[in-house]
């Protein structure tokens, strides 16, 4: 198994795997590592659609997509980026029809589109409800075929830099067998993913979401930005978190209270939406999506993912019943922050997908916008790293030391239970850094993440295995969630006034 | 109630008061109350990354849309390598997709599809990749190197895809260790959490084999057989 290679890419999701294809394509000797599996990324569950100005379903423009995209992000965008990635949308529709990727289509053998929240026009292409499933395994079949080289089940622990703070590769875990190995590389690419797990039982997202990449990339030096804007997604089931998709509204889904009355836009963009539930639950009533009216012929062709995860996590049928939703945490704006190339502060190091900030979604995202980004900027990451590792090419190879932060946890106590303690902080941070935020308990907040921070070596790991040990693994996803919290209420204590998703009373 | 886990060690048994929960719920509550050292996999909890398939009273499942009943016997899947406890190594699995060549080809030019023509693979492409098939098979204890269901669910996908210029040579791909191994007796179909049917993709295909010309190696053992148009064969 190699462990030297040109461009290094942390992360096997969309945006990881398209900029895996695009280094090779360019070049480059590819190695991509994950801590999973490429398909059981968190790309996979992204249901309602990628947005294009293809004008299939009614007029629409690259002007319109480009107006929509800077309107939701609240000025905290750049506009030369959203240009960017509007402008390439169509081609990307292009690419990814030209790959294999199973759209929905219409009569007249046209890529389908429907309405989305906060969207002009009906610009979502889809493939039923799996668009993010059917993208990236069709991007997953290009990789076998250019022969990627893809190693499973490898969690990242530290970037390498050298003495010239020039980033050279990764420190790895090789879950298997617990062995710690150095990566060298010319050039590192993450794409790690989001942090929406920092809110715990309270997000829609994989439990994998734990801003692992962003953590270390923090720790290594590289700078964050806009770390306070967290999505949260207004159709979360009540219970589970489970997302019903916003296709299930941009297919004319009703939201409504217990006594049945609609009681807000149901196509308002998810920041608002998510706000009018959320003042509707603290009245102490009961909030509902209502889809019945939509037929059952429409919800299976349309919507039979929904039906069956409601049905499942429920016990309810949307065809005959209202499902009983509540917003959660789904997407993180927030990220590493990036240039218009893809590379972050860190010399040697580049960043695409949700764990980089190349801020396209400012203060809040649009429905539809997450599996373009990872596809423009997937390609932007993998074409430009290439270059650099070409341009920056090692000759000497540095002797990596042997220890990491498992040294470290090995010392420590296991006196308190952490996966307790996740919970807890996931709770208090839906609470306090949720979807209506005060001064008083951001500040609150950030004095309990920092206690914990400080005690962290009274936690620990119980398990000693040396082979697949996820106790492990968990705990140091717990680190890098910690991490993360604190950045993330830090930032929303700077941010004084209300901007989209940051919402602050 | 009462689950037993196939661990490394042996099936240990635990308790659990959860009422009414998904097999994942219960999985992850024994973790991170009662056994830290329990090893499993899971990811969406939604049925989508197909990382929590296992196999409960010998049936596999995902464990996300499993709801336990009280006795249950909880193992890992089966013609894969165990790594630990419920966790598998599924790269030999997947390892699969690349030696069928599970890919588009060669894309025609000038294809549009339409509404009916989505539909012919809408099904095959809904696969997650949990491997559930794949640890149904029963042919993998006389071929360890059958290509497999999933990954010939994923070429009759490719195959059956209008845009799929080059039909001959993926079906020439899978003339080896491929359709002609199936046996039907349609296991895959019945533990598939998508409802695909990698039999009856796997008879497509063999069709489509016949189709380009090649022949059922089972009848090469007839002496003096006779072609498909009737006519003696030698």
């Amino acid at each position: 198994m190699n462990t030297k290679c040109d461009v290094l890419i942390i992360g096997a999701g969309g945006a990881g795997l398209t900029a895996a294809l695009n280094a090779k394509m360019s070049g480059a000797d590819v190695i991509v590592i994950t801590k999973e599996y490429p398909t059981r990324s968190q790309t996979c569950m992204a249901q309602g659609g990628i947005n294009a100005a293809l004008g299939n379903a009614g007029e629409d423009s690259v002007e319109d997509h480009i107006a929509n995209t800077l309107k939701s992000a609240h000025g905290e965008a750049d506009p030369k980026a959203i240009e960017y990635m509007c402008s390439e949308a169509p081609k990307v529709i292009e690419w990814l029809d030209s790959i294999g990727v199973c759209f929905s289509r219409t009569s007249d053998a046209k890529v389908a589109q429907r309405a989305l929240g906060g969207a002009s026009a009906s610009r979502a292409c889809y493939a039923q409800d799996y668009t993010g499933l059917k993208i990236l395994h069709t991007i997953y079949d290009r990789c076998l075929r250019a022969d990627i080289e893809i190693q499973n089940e490898k969690y990242l622990l530290e970037i390498l830099k050298d003495e010239e703070d020039v980033v050279y590769g990764a420190k790895v875990l090789d879950i298997r067998s617990g062995e710690v190995e150095n990566y060298e590389a010319n050039a590192v690419i993450l794409a790690s993913g989001g942090y929406s797990r920092i809110y715990d039982k309270n997000s829609t997202n994989s439990t994998a979401s734990t801003g692992d990449g962003i953590a270390t990339a923090m720790r290594a030096g590289a700078e964050l930005i806009d770390m306070e804007f967290v999505q949260f997604h207004p159709t979360g089931l009540k219970n589970s978190s489970i997302l019903i998709s916003e296709s299930a509204r941009g297919e004319g889904g009703y939201v409504v209270n217990s006594k049945g009355e609609r009681f807000t836009k149901e196509l308002a963009p998810r920041d608002v939406l998510s706000r009018a539930i959320d003042a509707e639950i603290k009245k102490g009533e009961s909030v509902f999506l209502d889809i019945r009216h939509l037929g059952e012929k429409l919800i299976d062709e349309g919507l039979p993912q929904e039906r069956k995860l409601a049905k499942l996590y429920e016990n309810v049928d949307p065809v005959h019943e209202l499902m009983p939703i509540r917003p959660v945490a789904h997407y993180t704006m927030g990220g590493i922050k990036v240039d218009s190339e893809s590379a972050t502060s860190l010399k040697g190091l580049f960043a695409c997908g949700e764990c980089a900030n190349h801020r396209v979604h400012g203060a809040n995202r649009l429905g539809g916008n997450s599996l373009l980004e990872i596809v423009v900027f997937g390609k932007q990451a993998g074409v430009n790293a290439a270059l650099y590792a070409k341009e920056n090419s090692r000759t000497a190879t540095i002797k990596s030391d042997e220890t990491s932060i498992i040294d470290t946890i090995k010392e420590y106590e296991n006196r308190d239970d952490f996966y307790a303690k996740r919970e807890y902080l996931g709770n208090l941070f839906y609470k306090n850094v949720g979807i209506v935020r005060t001064k008083e308990e951001l500040i609150e907040t950030l004095d309990e993440v920092q206690a914990i921070k400080k005690n962290i070596s009274m936690f620990g790991v119980s398990d000693t295995s040396k082979k697949y040990n996820t106790n492990l693994v968990e705990f140091i996803e717990f680190i890098n969630s910690l991490d993360v919290c604190e950045v993330v209420v830090k930032s929303a204590i700077e941010r004084e006034v209300s901007c989209g998703a940051h919402y602050i009373v | 109630m009462k689950i037993s886990i196939k661990k490394d060690e042996g099936f240990v048994e635990y308790e659990t008061t959860l009422e009414g929960a998904t097999l994942l719920e219960i999985l992850s509550d024994i973790k991170h109350n009662k056994d830290n050292t329990l090893a499993f996999s899971s990811g969406c909890r939604s049925s989508v990354c197909g990382s929590c398939s296992m196999r409960v009273n010998e049936l596999e499942v995902l464990a996300c849309s499993y709801k336990v009943e009280d006795g249950d016997s909880i193992e890992p899947l089966k013609n894969v390598e165990v790594i630990r406890d419920l966790v598998v190594d599924m790269d030999k699995a997947y390892s699969f997709n690349q030696k069928a060549k599970a890919w588009l080809s060669k894309i025609s030019s000038g294809i549009n599809l339409d509404e009916s023509d989505a539909k012919i693979n809408e099904l095959q492409s809904d696969c997650i990749l949990c491997g559930s098939c794949y640890s149904a098979c029963p042919v993998y204890s006389l071929n360890e190197e059958f290509l497999g269901p999933f990954a010939l669910t994923r070429i009759w996908k490719y195959v059956s895809d209008k845009r799929e210029d080059n039909t001959l040579q993926k079906v020439t791909d899978i003339q080896t260790n491929g359709v002609w191994d199936c046996t039907l007796c349609n296991n895959c179909t019945v533990v598939c959490p998508q409802n695909i049917s990698s039999k009856s993709d796997i008879e497509m295909l063999r069709m489509k084999s016949v189709q380009n010309g090649f022949i059922d190696p089972s009848f090469d053992s007839f002496d003096g057989g006779f072609g498909f148009d009737g006519s003696p064969s030698f």
